[in-house]
């Protein structure tokens, strides 16, 4: 749990890094997300006249519910002491559950900005969360099981083998993560112009603590589908639980050098591709469900696909 | 078959809702009619809700009385199914009864209202325990007459008085199909009681169409696609309390004629009757919540949504029925228990939502969402638990929806090997569909909620509004904490439905009372499992050491100031997002082939200070070619024909001829 949240700004600090490498400048320090935190917690709070009680829980809610999601992800063992108590379905479902309550955070103040943001995020999940259901079905109908470990340790056994579905499953995974983490081609992550917005706007009236809340989840949420891509699809070196200090210290290694290759094939994909129109990206993410569909499919009309 | 104790108490509890029927339409006009009434409904609510429970425990008993047609009399039978929906039935008429000794305060003609109600509450108790096709038939026609007569309460407008007109003929056509349904299974012997039928054993297309005529029926009453149209005309006209008992309650009675039939009284329908089930449940629920997303009007949104949970329930069906028919009778326990959990819980939800609705409406005047706004600071009571009743119907941890919706998910995992195509297909579909139903509706709720309660208040009457009283907040509240607690220990009610899914399919769900830590197992722990409880726990832990962290580490102050809006404040609160706005990305990706959604934007040339204009249309294919199109036949048809009228004499002497000798010739055919 702990981990988790100590990491979570350093890879978003290593992304931008690499981004700003491959645009030919320094770039911040890839401390620097840890520091913005800092200063972001000591700020006061610049609160709209007629915010109500929901915009001011709503980071508390968000961050706790992205926080145990991202618990239940198994980072470097398999075999986490709390799995059972949620799958995969219960991992997408909490963070489903904290973007309802960011997306009527955004709308709380009445602003228009706040309503753009909203209704883009409304858009876009409607299309990414089914192609994450797909995919998990996909994922649970090959392992037998919908629990994450369960499938960690299937994909790492020798009776997975070469499928198409998975192979379906991964391009659909990949484009979903870039569309829940509010990447380039969905969103931009580092942009405040209203016509490239949809988290940014959403996020735009909060200020100190709240936003200092708000920024950790992201990155938080961007450190849990890396996890989950690795440990799914990647998984080398992913200790058994129950595994000896050395199998812990080879699945640490392995998990740090996941993030490190993630991170900078993030960044070197934000950087080769430009932004899409709002509305070019429901053919982006219809085009994952399709993927996702496909592959569930192959997995019911023959077992050996 | 055991004693007929609990038979008895239930057949007392309805003749007392009867009476009290009779009382309202004696005291109706009466300052103390409307506490009267409501309060004898809600203690007998409550009796049969607790006959409900114990039913599901006992072991089916039976009786007959000397009711109805003297040749035939009246059979009751009381088994866990009927205890099942009684318990869900009789919560929900508690529920609103209770709302509605505040709420009634407000009706203007009660005498409409009072004695109908209890009549109405009475006759959906009669169709659970009736047991033979006669007593269904009766207590069917007489929960259709009831609640029709409740819709036209506010017969003044004119959108009342067409919404009655269309209900009264869907339920004309749902009471005709099954009707046609009950004869079939009666057969050439003419016994109409159901165990006679259950030991009939039908064959395959006899089978077949039956169940097709009972879908029909049932469909029509609880909203499948597409025989829901009158569902958003009829459930918003009703005064509040009813239009919760007409969305979740009384179409869980037509769920519950289909249960009963398609697995009770039929033995082994053929294997494609799930495929058509599964089709029309995965359909529904998409297209419902499509439609609830084009809505501006709060309460026909929730009448829509009402369409789409009952095509999530019916999904659920489909699957325990395909499962039963590949021989699977433990898979097939596990999708009935998720449909009926479903079941259960829309009916909590709903019943709230409504509630929260009427609460709106009295408070503003209007259900409109374009003209709610800000009711979060006037109303804190009825948003917060408007905001639970939204998060649990959006199936978002730890509340219940996302339990039936978890454990319908894991139905369909459970068997990627099933022979049929028809199944191998529709099997993977109806995920698509339940996950994109799933999504559809929470941003749907998004809306609902983010309009109504949130933002700036965009009318006068939204930023005068207040909030309502004692008696609807208890009921709201009441059910909104029904909702949490049935998303933290689900086993409860996993296990209570047990019984049920032992009755019809012979075996049941694993029990989940005893697993360790209060956790849901469906099927292995290998498989998956839940934790409603501890993920509960871990949200609040979390949150605790969140607060506690800012608390210590992060600065206190806070400051009150306008809007930052990116340095552009606007003060007017028309230049918030409506619903139709919030919904316009949704609406073009999905609604622009499917219900021709478009808009067409006039701006006056530059100079000119004309105001902008922007008009959406949208049509239904549903109503124009299913209902509009054969109402057109119908009508001329029926002008053709009418030149019957006004034949000249030698005519009608030929056409007496021509049938004189057709018949003739028929006869000697037939010999």
């Amino acid at each position: 749990m702990a981990l988790v949240l100590a990491l979570a700004p350093l890879l978003t600090g290593w992304a931008r890094k690499v981004k700003a490498r491959l645009q030919r400048r320094r770039g911040a320090s890839v401390i620097q997300p840890y520091r913005d935190l800092r200063r972001l917690l000591g700020k006061e709070v610049v609160l709209a006249e007629n915010a109500s009680w929901l915009f001011r829980v709503a980071p508390y809610m968000i961050f706790s519910l992205t926080w145990v999601a991202a618990s239940l992800v198994p980072t470097f063992a398999t075999g986490l002491m709390f799995s059972w108590t949620g799958d995969l379905i219960a991992i997408i479902a909490l963070l489903g559950a904290a973007r309802f309550l960011l997306t009527l955070a955004g709308m709380d103040i009445g602003t228009a900005f706040g309503g753009i943001g909203s209704s883009r995020e409304a858009m876009i999940a409607a299309l990414a969360e089914p192609a994450m259901l797909m995919i998990i079905i996909a994922l649970a109908l090959l392992a037998g099981s919908s629990q994450l470990s369960t499938i960690a340790r299937f994909m790492d056994s020798p009776a997975v083998g070469l499928r198409v579905s998975l192979a379906l499953a991964l391009v659909a995974f990949l484009i979903v993560a870039l569309a829940e983490n509010a990447r380039i081609p969905v969103d931009n992550p580092a942009t405040h112009l209203e016509l490239t917005m949809v988290h940014e706007a959403m996020v735009l009236e909060y200020s100190g603590r709240h936003l200092a809340m708000i920024e950790l989840t992201a990155a938080l949420k961007l450190l849990l589908m890396i996890s989950a891509i690795g440990c799914i699809f990647l998984p080398l070196g992913l200790a058994v639980g129950g595994a000896g200090p050395g199998g812990y210290a080879i699945g640490f290694a392995a998990y740090a050098a996941k993030l490190v290759v993630a991170g900078a094939l993030l960044g070197t994909f934000e950087s080769a591709i430009a932004k899409m129109r709002v509305f070019r990206v429901p053919n982006l993410l219809g085009g994952a469900l399709m993927l996702g569909l496909l592959a569930t499919l192959l997995l019911f009309v023959s077992k050996g696909l | 078959m055991g004693t007929p104790v609990l038979l008895i108490i239930v057949l007392a509890g309805i003749a007392a809702l009867l009476a009290t029927g009779l009382a309202g339409a004696i005291r109706g006009r009466a300052p103390d009619g409307r506490v009267l009434v409501y309060g004898a409904c809600l203690a007998l609510c409550a009796l049969l809700a607790l006959a409900g429970i114990a039913g599901l425990a006992a072991p089916p008993s039976g009786l007959g009385l000397p009711l109805f047609l003297p040749w035939i009399g009246a059979r009751f039978r009381f088994d866990p199914l009927a205890g099942f929906f009684l318990l869900v039935i009789n919560l929900g008429g508690a529920a609103a009864s209770l709302y509605a000794l505040g709420y009634g305060r407000h009706t203007a003609e009660p005498e409409r209202v009072l004695p109908f109600y209890p009549v109405f509450l009475a006759a959906m108790n009669m169709v659970l325990i009736a047991a033979d096709a006669f007593g269904f038939l009766f207590a069917w026609e007489l929960m259709s007459v009831a609640s029709w007569a409740l819709v036209l309460a506010h017969h003044h407008e004119e959108r009342t008085r067409r919404a009655g007109v269309l209900y009264l003929l869907m339920a004309t056509l749902s009471g005709l199909a099954l009707l046609l349904g009950f004869g079939l299974l009666a057969g050439p012997a003419g016994d109409y009681s159901f165990a006679a039928m259950r030991a009939a054993h039908p064959s395959g297309w006899l089978a077949a169409l039956a169940l097709l005529l009972v879908l029909f029926g049932a469909g029509a009453k609880a909203g499948l696609v597409p025989l829901h149209v009158w569902l958003p005309e009829a459930h918003p006209a009703a005064p509040s309390h009813v239009s919760a008992l007409m969305s979740g309650v009384m179409t869980k009675v037509a769920v519950y004629a289909f249960v009963r039939v398609a697995f009770g009284l039929l033995g082994a329908p053929p294997w494609w009757s799930a495929v058509v089930v599964l089709a029309l449940g995965g359909a529904t629920a998409v297209l419902g919540v499509l439609y609830a997303l084009m809505e501006s009007d709060l309460k026909r949104l929730l009448a829509y949504s009402t369409v789409e949970n009952i095509g999530i329930v019916f999904l659920g069906l489909g699957l325990a029925m395909a499962f039963r028919a590949d021989g699977d009778a433990t898979g097939a326990a596990l999708a009935l228990t998720a449909a009926l959990l479903h079941v259960f819980n829309h009916a909590l939800f709903k019943s709230l939502l409504f509630m929260g609705a009427g609460a709106v409406q009295t408070a503003t005047g209007t259900r409109d969402l374009n003209r709610l706004g800000g009711l979060i600071h006037r109303m804190r009571v009825t948003s917060f638990v408007f905001l639970v009743g939204c998060a649990a119907i959006s199936g978002l941890p730890p509340l219940n929806g996302f339990v039936s919706e978890w454990l319908t998910f894991q139905a369909i995992l459970l068997h990627p090997d099933l022979p049929q195509w028809g199944f191998k297909v529709m099997l993977p579909a109806d995920g698509a569909l339940l996950a994109l139903a799933a999504a559809l509706a929470a941003a749907c709720f998004v809306k609902a909620f983010g309009i109504a309660f949130l933002g700036r208040p965009r009318s006068e009457a939204a930023a005068a509004a207040h909030e309502v009283d004692g008696f609807s907040r208890a009921a709201m509240a009441g059910l909104a904490a029904l909702c949490v607690l049935g998303g933290i220990f689900p086993g409860v009610v996993i296990d209570a439905l047990a019984p049920v899914a032992h009755l019809l399919l012979g075996t049941r769900v694993p029990a989940q009372l005893a697993v360790p830590w209060v956790s849901i197992i469906p099927v292995t722990a290998a498989r998956s499992s839940y934790n409603g409880l501890l993920i509960f726990l871990f949200v609040a832990a979390a949150s605790g050491i969140a607060v506690a962290a800012i608390h210590r580490f992060a600065s206190h102050a806070i400051r009150r100031a306008p809007a930052w809006d990116c340095g552009f404040p606007n003060a007017n609160p028309i230049t918030q997002y409506t619903a139709d706005s919030f919904a316009q990305p949704i609406r073009r990706v999905f609604a622009a082939s499917l219900f021709g959604a478009h808009e067409t934007v006039i701006l006056p040339p530059p100079g000119d200070i004309a105001p902008a204009r922007i008009d959406k249309t949208m049509r239904d294919p549903i109503w124009d070619w299913g209902y509009a199109k054969p109402a057109g036949w119908v009508e001329r048809t029926s002008i053709s024909l009418n030149r019957l009228q006004f034949l000249t004499i030698r005519r009608y002497l030929g056409f007496v001829f021509a049938a004189l000798v057709v018949l003739l010739l028929a006869l000697a055919l037939w010999q």
